[in-house]
């Protein structure tokens, strides 16, 4: 019996550690701020890659939900504690909506996810059944970084809240810039295979032909999410096609060996526009190779200063890492304004609240749209460069940044909206 | 031309790689049968401990550490695991180095980490070797196709050329002729594990810092080198390097072409259109199918040549 309980014990075991289950972490909360929610505890369940390729970009984002748990516990309008669960899911769909079934059994009202619009249209629809079926247990879903623009439109649900800006809404701002640009003539488009991926294609042929037909798109590439090593062969490809702009989604890996491969065979004047420069080990792969030619457009920069740029300065003191995912700051902001205005931490009154609402963050006043849960925000175009005394955060010690080069209010990248969402009655 | 140039080079190196990995493989099989499911997590491990012993001694000195440390590491796994199952046939042999796969993969992320390290090409190999058309050529993939052809020489004139070749040879054909002949050929076998271990763990440090070290850098080879020594030939040598080598041209080549069925259909003047059955398939560009033409490639050598492209044994 004791052997067969071994046996069981081992077995588990070595199951948990194959799910990755193992890695499952939780912020321990320290000071409490003061509000009328003063002492309650929400727990945010974050769900995201801590294995494989992009091992490297989850970790630095659980690193941040954790670090801003913290920041946020000191002072906060609601008063409540934040405790952070990360839960690995490997980045696949499947794994992510057993990785919800498992913290939804575990009372966590709050979901956030961002690396895949494919998990993050899992978790839409699986946090939809899970509400229509268990009134009273309701679960909120927000999305800091799944930029499929359909999630926001064909697929929207009262449930999701996206605080970063979509694709379409970023290359809004980016072909805006790209416009005033008359260098640009042979345009490259080569993206991941995947829902994002897609969009960033798409948008980009329909707002360039807009806004700038006479630009030639010479090449337009999908390849594989997170499988590729060797992109000596788009390179080639990109060299051959004569293109003197590249515009990518990549993220992660996809965006560092395709700039890394870029560099090798030297490259050199040819411009990348990117989503997703900023990301964990891009910088180290542009260095100064790619100094003036890769630019990138987001929501923040590294040089925002402020409130923003004192945590990142604390982040990166205590990490000795980087915290670019300014929409981790975003997901705070908004739970915490939601939840002293609802006077609850109850999902069901706290999306009643975030519908529509402005709060402040750290790029402005920024307002959820009520019609999609889209929030709309400024959007900035910035170019990677060689650090100085205006400009002086070097990620990744690289001695570079990326500095911004253009601001765009909120309008302007703001882009309308199919959804006919369902509320619950 | 130019393009061609390129990616042809592109292509002979990405093969090349392939051979370093997939050439133990075939040894291993060939000469003992054993079909090593753990042969790409060997490449995995010799790029982790390549990592670590750069860090600590810098790369050249990893060059010729890792893949001794990984050669031991076969060589006492055969010694003490492989040899015990041996006298039950095949398939307890293939289970416990699927097993052993498995222990790699785990022991790997608990003592380096689920996410890559940062395994960086050492600075004398920076920079191009040779420009062309305006191209350059990095000399680290220079370095990574001379590797590889020292090693296929190597490998072909330690087996033919040599007394240890000649004994190797004698003891996987005629074991017990070679025993009372005097040589120890429980002794030979573990050699040629160890070997066959240490040219993976080659092979993972110069791919290691040539692309990514993580912990999912085993599973992406794994499928492949299997295509590679399959198409070649199960055991040959020269098979596996002539597969390497057309699967690394085919795959850089494949990524180059954009054209579809669709487009394929339409030049035989029958238009396909959104609204025509299947029109998802129709639209795939041949640069898209790009990563699984091995896979194909492998189910065609199987159906039409079984012993693969120069294999001697009939499938």
């Amino acid at each position: 019996m004791a052997l067969a309980l071994k046996h069981i014990v081992a077995g588990v075991c070595i199951a948990c550690a194959s799910i990755g289950w193992a890695t499952a972490q939780t912020a321990a909360p320290t000071a409490t701020a003061a509000g009328p929610l003063k002492g309650e505890v929400v727990k945010i369940a974050w769900l995201d890659p801590l294995s494989g390729l992009m091992a490297g970009v989850g970790q630095n984002q659980l690193k941040s939900f954790q670090f801003l748990a913290e920041y946020f516990n000191r002072k906060n309008p609601a008063g409540v504690t934040f405790e952070v669960i990360g839960v690995d899911n490997k980045l696949s769909p499947q794994e992510t909506l057993n990785a919800l079934k498992s913290v939804i059994d575990q009372g966590v009202r709050y979901v956030v996810q961002g690396n895949g619009s494919g998990a993050a249209a899992a978790i839409i629809d699986g946090v939809a059944k899970h509400n229509e079926r268990n009134p009273g247990k309701e679960v909120l879903f927000v999305n800091y970084a799944a930029v499929d623009p359909d999630l926001t439109n064909s697929k929207c649900s009262y449930w999701h809240f996206r605080v970063d800006a979509d694709t379409s809404m970023k290359m809004e701002a980016l072909t805006s810039y790209m416009k005033d640009q008359p260098d640009i003539k042979k345009v490259y488009l080569i993206n991941q295979n995947y829902a994002h991926g897609v969009q960033v294609s798409k948008f980009a042929k329909e707002n360039l032909a807009r806004k700038r037909p006479d630009i030639q798109i010479v090449g337009d590439d999908l390849h594989p999410l997170a499988q590729v090593r060797d992109f000596a062969p788009y390179i080639a490809k990109i060299k051959a096609s004569g293109a003197d702009t590249v515009i990518t989604g990549n993220w992660g890996s996809d965006l560092s060996l395709l700039i890394r491969a870029a560099n090798d065979a030297g490259l050199n004047n040819v411009k990348f526009y990117t989503y997703y420069g900023s990301v964990t080990g891009t910088p180290t792969a542009l260095g100064a190779a790619a100094a003036g030619r890769v630019y990138q457009v987001a929501y923040s920069h590294y040089n925002m200063g402020g409130e923003i740029g004192a945590v990142m300065a604390e982040f990166k003191k205590k990490f000795n890492d980087d915290m670019y995912t300014g929409a981790v700051f975003h997901t705070y902001a908004m739970l915490s304004e939601g939840m002293a205005r609802a006077k609850s931490t109850d999902p069901v009154k706290v999306a009643a609240v975030m519908e529509g609402m402005k709060f402040k963050s750290f790029n402005g006043e920024l307002e959820m749209r009520k019609t999609d849960h889209q929030l709309q925000q400024p959007l900035y175009v910035s170019v990677w460069q060689k650090a100085d005394a205006k400009y002086p955060y070097d990620p990744e010690n690289s001695g570079y940044t990326f500095a911004p080069v253009k601001f765009y209010e909120s309008y302007v990248a703001s882009t309308p909206t199919s959804c006919q969402m369902k509320r619950p009655s | 031309m130019e393009f061609f140039t390129i990616s042809l080079l592109n292509g002979v190196s990405y093969g090349l790689l392939l051979f370093m990995l997939s050439s133990g493989l075939t040894l291993i099989f060939s000469m003992m049968g054993v079909l090593n499911f753990a042969h790409a997590s060997f490449y995995m491990l010799g790029a982790y401990l390549a990592y670590s012993v750069s860090e600590w001694l810098g790369f050249w000195p990893a060059l010729v550490l890792a893949p001794l440390l990984v050669g031991l590491l076969g060589a006492g796994f055969e010694k003490f695991c492989l040899r015990r199952v041996h006298k039950f046939g095949h398939v307890p042999e293939l289970l416990i180095t699927f097993g052993l796969s498995y222990i790699l993969h785990e022991l790997v992320q608990l003592v380096w980490g689920r996410s890559a390290v940062n395994y960086q090409i050492p600075p004398a190999l920076h920079g191009p070797l040779f420009t062309l058309y305006g191209t350059q050529f990095p000399a680290y993939r220079g370095f990574m196709m001379l590797v590889a052809v020292l090693m296929l020489v190597a490998i072909w004139g330690l087996l033919t050329r040599t007394r240890i070749g000649l004994v190797i040879q004698a003891a996987l054909t005629h074991p017990e002729m070679a025993e009372s002949l005097g040589h120890n050929v429980p002794r030979v076998f573990m050699l040629v594990f160890g070997g066959g271990a240490a040219l993976a763990g080659l092979a993972g440090v110069i791919g290691g810092n040539a692309f990514v070290t993580e912990p999912g850098m085993a599973a992406t080879v794994g499928s492949v080198i299997f295509v590679v020594v399959v198409v070649g030939g199960m055991g040959s040598l020269a098979g596996a390097f002539l597969a390497s080598l057309l699967i690394g041209c085919v795959q850089t080549f494949a990524v180059a072409i954009d054209s579809s069925l669709m487009g394929a259909a339409g030049a035989l003047g029958w238009q396909v259109t959104p609204e025509t059955f299947g029109y998802a398939l129709w639209k795939l560009k041949i640069s898209q199918v790009a990563p699984i033409l091995p896979y194909l490639f492998l189910v065609l050598i199987l159906i039409f040549r079984p012993k693969g492209l120069l294999g001697t044994r009939e499938g």
